[in-house]
C-alpha cells in the first residue's frame, strides 16, 4: 500500500511544482486559486465515470476501441456533454468567488479558461481511458482494478499542466 | 438515434454526483482563495507544492479502507456493529498508520524538492504542518467512513456506491481547511 501511495505522491508533486511555478499568478488572482481544485477533481472524476462504464462494456462484450461503437460514442458524447455544463458553471462560479475574494479578473477570461481548460481535459479523460482500458486488456490485467486510479492520477497532474497551459495564452 | 438517447442518459444519471463534487471542490477552492491561505502561502515555502499531493492521497489511503469495510460486509466476515472486532480495529489502524506515514513522506518529498530548486524550506514545519493535517484528516474521515458504510449497510444500500463520493466530498471540503489548521498550529509551536 505504502510503495503505491508513495509512488503517486511523487507523481503529484508534478502539479505541485506547476502550481509553486505560477505562485505569483495564483496569488493575485484569487479566481485562479478558486479553479485549482475543482479542475483537478472533476477531471478524475469524469474519468472514472468513462473508465467503469467501458470496463462494464468490456465485461458484456460489447466493446470495441473505435468511435464507430455505439456504446463508445455515447460514452464520449456524454463526457463532453457533461464537460461543457460543468465547466461554464465552474467558470461563473471562479469567477463570482473571485471578485468575492477581491481579485479583479474579468468574467471573459475566467469563462475562458475554465471552459478551455475543461475540453481540452475531456479529450485527455476520453483518450486515456480508452488507452488504459485497451492496454490493461490486453497485457491481461482486470481493468476494473486498474484503470481508475492510473487514469484519475493520470488527468490530475496532466489537468493542472492544462489548466496552466491555458491560463498562460490567455493572461 | 438510439445513441443519442444512451448519452443523453448517462449525462442525467452522472450530472448529480459530478455537481456535488464541483460544490465541494469550489468550496475548497475558495478556502484557498481567502486573505489567510494567501498569506500562508506566501510565508510558508512548499504549500502549493505540497497541496496537489496532500489533496490525492486522502482517496488512496480511505477510499481502499471504505473499499476493504466493504468487502468484509459483503463476505460477511464482519458485521456492521461498532465493536472492538479484531478485523475492524486492524483496519481502521492500519489505515490510520497509512495517513500519517504518507502525510510526514509528502512533508520530506516536498522539502527535498525545495532543497534542489535553491528556495529555502522548513523540514520542521512541513513535517508539523503534515502531520497536523494528516492527522485531523485520518480521525474525521475515518470516523465518517465507518459510520456511514455500517450505517448505509444496515439500511440496505451498498456501501461500494457511498465510498467514492463520500470520500471525495469530504476529502475537498475538509482538506484544505485542515492544512490551514496545521498552518496556523505550527505557527503558534515553532
Amino acid at each position: 500500500m505504502i510503495p503505491l501511495l508513495a509512488a503517486l505522491s511523487v507523481l503529484q508533486l508534478v502539479s505541485g511544482s506547476v502550481l509553486e511555478g505560477y505562485e505569483a499568478t495564483l496569488l493575485r488572482y484569487p479566481a485562479l486559486l478558486v479553479l485549482v481544485p475543482v479542475q483537478i477533481g472533476t477531471a478524475g472524476n469524469l474519468a472514472s465515470i468513462m473508465c467503469s462504464r467501458l470496463t462494464t462494456q468490456l465485461y458484456l462484450g460489447t466493446y470495441e476501441p473505435t468511435l464507430s461503437n455505439p456504446g463508445v460514442r455515447a460514452n464520449v458524447a456524454a463526457v463532453f456533454a457533461l464537460a461543457a455544463t460543468v465547466f461554464s458553471a465552474v467558470g461563473v462560479a471562479a469567477w463570482a468567488l473571485g471578485v468575492a475574494l477581491g481579485g479583479d479578473l474579468g468574467l471573459g477570461r475566467v469563462l475562458v479558461i475554465s471552459l478551455g481548460s475543461g475540453m481540452l481535459l475531456a479529450v485527455l479523460v476520453v483518450t486515456t481511458s480508452v488507452v488504459a482500458v485497451e492496454a490493461s486488456y490486453r497485457i491481461g490485467l482486470n481493468p476494473d482494478d486498474t484503470t481508475i486510479p492510473i487514469v484519475t492520477n493520470v488527468c490530475d497532474v496532466v489537468g493542472v499542466v492544462i489548466l496552466f497551459g491555458v491560463v498562460a495564452l490567455v493572461l | 438515434m438510439e445513441g443519442r438517447q444512451r448519452a443523453r442518459d448517462i449525462y442525467r444519471q452522472a450530472l448529480p454526483v459530478v455537481l456535488l463534487s464541483l460544490v465541494a471542490g469550489l468550496f475548497s477552492g475558495t478556502l484557498l482563495g481567502t486573505e489567510t491561505m494567501r498569506t500562508s502561502i506566501e510565508r510558508v515555502p512548499g504549500i502549493l507544492l505540497l497541496l496537489p499531493a496532500f489533496l490525492a492521497t486522502r482517496g488512496g489511503v480511505y477510499g481502499s479502507l471504505g473499499a476493504r469495510l466493504s468487502s468484509g460486509l459483503h463476505q460477511g466476515v464482519i458485521t456492521p456493529q461498532l465493536t472492538l472486532d479484531r478485523r475492524i480495529v486492524n483496519a481502521i489502524v492500519a489505515s490510520f498508520v497509512n495517513g500519517i506515514t504518507i502525510s510526514v513522506f509528502i512533508a520530506v518529498i516536498t522539502y527535498l524538492v525545495l532543497l534542489v530548486s535553491g528556495t529555502d524550506g522548513y523540514l520542521a514545519q512541513l513535517v508539523g504542518i503534515m502531520l497536523v493535517a494528516g492527522g485531523l484528516s485520518a480521525v474525521l474521515m475515518l470516523s465518517v467512513l465507518v459510520v456511514v458504510v455500517f450505517v448505509g449497510y444496515r439500511r440496505g444500500l451498498d456501501p461500494d456506491n457511498l465510498i467514492g463520493p463520500v470520500v471525495t466530498t469530504l476529502g475537498d471540503v475538509f482538506g484544505v481547511a485542515f492544512l490551514l489548521v496545521g498552518i496556523r498550529a505550527v505557527e503558534v509551536i515553532l
